[in-house]
């Protein structure tokens, strides 16, 4: 009866230890996808449409995204990208006519794992009828201290080729280069941070060129005419721009299943622009098969040192800017988000699936930037109302993993 | 100001490493933090889209933990 006892007993410790054990070895392979610098990224497909309609512009179009390993150790990604625009925004309604262009963006990637370090290479060309940019970009990822930190450094290097449809000749060279470095944490067994820091520079390569490869060919600034109205002369922007940019992320979970997402930015350049972001996000599983999430986000900058919506007169100062994103203004974002987990075996090949929508609405309020689209008859040149935007964005795509 | 809070992070770190570091979350207690509502990076081609966007409407530019190339998109 003893010896019975003894073999149940024995039978029944060896059944909890292989639960505890697999319940240990499912958490350290969840673990183990935590920081990306330990794994390579996740196999998968993902196909986006994207539409922006607002202030007169709509922009719409796809992508897609293809990730797949090669063995054990490397990653490849290729990105196709298309925005095609169909404008009749502000500017162009004030001093040209609406205007339809598409642009399409190319970009493959590459990941190496060596031990505890990833090594990143990419290229990413993006083509317009009037603006051609290629850009390289390196990067390196070490984690430390038992995966608890992860830490990076990344550099990229861009060409860009600027044109005028109106004019052949035209052609402006831009050398652009951005500095990053990222510092990943796990803090608590709840909290997660992530701090970000890019330098970024724009030079003309042609520093003789009156008209700068950073102004936008097409726009004006206004200036009084000296007789009560108003008129128009091109833009004129300096040939450099140094930028930098700190973030931080972090990433609460909730006593409950759902997690507390807040970002806060803060920017400076040499062109006088000062910005601060903050975004709180709240995402909340509902049932098995349903992500649910809500958004709110807060931006405002200064505007530009030789930014102004009315110049007193004709070359009233060496560098002119009438764009409004370079204006002070405040701008909030409200986004809902929903994503559905397709039930395994519902679409075969893929281990998972899952099909997302989302929408933002965009508000932004210009503090200094007026719509010159009011009859001048009923408002004095500076008089008119201060320029407001609206602008809806949604993005639905559909995930596979392999 | 962007200086003064690196140099401040600097300083914090430099303290800290004036002890030796354990981990102080073992890999069998970050199943929370394994979860997918806890990834950074858990939309990366609706998250790029969206930079893009933001890019575009604001003179901000990085700080947010993605890359991007240029385009004439102002």
């Amino acid at each position: 009866m003893r010896a019975k006892l003894r073999v149940v007993e024995t039978a029944h410790r060896e059944v909890v230890v292989a639960v505890i054990n697999r319940l240990l070895l499912s958490v350290l392979v969840l673990a183990s996808n935590v920081l990306q610098a330990a794994v390579l990224p996740d196999e998968r497909i993902d196909v986006l449409y994207h539409g922006y309609d607002g202030g007169g512009a709509e922009i719409n179009g796809p992508s897609i995204l293809v990730r797949k390993n090669l063995g054990a150790s490397v990653s490849v990604a290729a990105n196709y990208y298309v925005d095609m625009v169909s404008s009749a925004s502000i500017d162009v309604q004030a001093t040209a006519s609406p205007y339809s262009e598409e642009r399409k963006e190319n970009g493959i990637s590459g990941q190496y794992l060596v031990d505890r370090s990833t090594i990143s290479l990419g290229y990413t060309r993006s083509k317009e009828n009037d603006y051609d940019a290629s850009t390289y970009t390196f990067g390196i990822d070490q984690s430390f201290f038992g995966d608890l930190t992860t830490l990076g450094f990344g550099v990229s290097f861009g060409e860009d080729v600027v044109g005028q449809n109106t004019d052949p000749t035209y052609e402006r060279n831009l050398e652009r280069r951005k500095y990053s470095f990222n510092a990943s944490q796990i803090l608590t067994k709840n909290l997660l941070a992530s701090l970000s820091f890019d330098s970024v520079s724009d030079q003309c390569l042609d520093l003789t060129q009156d008209e700068s490869c950073l102004n936008n060919p097409y726009r004006s600034v206004r200036y009084l005419s000296g007789t009560g109205g108003y008129l128009y002369q091109s833009e004129l922007y300096p040939h450099t721009r140094n930028s930098d940019a700190l973030g931080l992320r972090a990433i609460y979970y909730l006593p409950y299943r759902a997690s507390l997402r807040l970002e806060a930015r803060q920017f400076s350049d040499s062109w006088g622009i000062e910005s601060d972001n903050v975004e709180l996000r709240y995402l909340h599983p509902y049932r098995e098969q349903w992500l649910i999430e809500v958004k709110y986000r807060i931006y405002e900058q200064t505007g530009a040192d030789f930014y102004s919506d009315l110049f007193p007169y004709r070359d009233a100062q060496n560098f002119l800017a009438r764009d409004k994103e370079l204006s002070p203004f405040s701008s909030t974002t409200f986004g809902l988000g929903v994503t559905y987990k397709v039930p395994a075996g519902v679409i075969p090949w893929f281990e998972k699936s899952t099909a997302n929508l989302y929408w933002d609405r965009f508000d932004i309020d210009y503090d200094n930037f007026r719509d010159a689209r009011v009859s001048p008859t009923d408002y004095a040149a500076g008089e008119e109302p201060l320029y407001n935007l609206q602008a809806d964005v949604i993005r639905f795509y559909l995930s596979f993993w392999f | 100001m962007i200086f003064r809070c690196l140099l401040l992070l600097a300083l914090l770190f430099s303290i800290a490493a004036c002890s030796p570091i354990k981990p102080w979350v073992k890999p069998y207690e970050r199943q929370k933090i394994a979860d997918e509502i806890m990834s950074f990076e858990r939309n990366p081609i609706a998250d790029s889209y969206l930079h893009h966007v933001f890019d575009a409407r604001e003179a901000a530019r990085g700080g947010d933990g993605a890359s991007g190339g240029g385009c004439g998109c102002n």
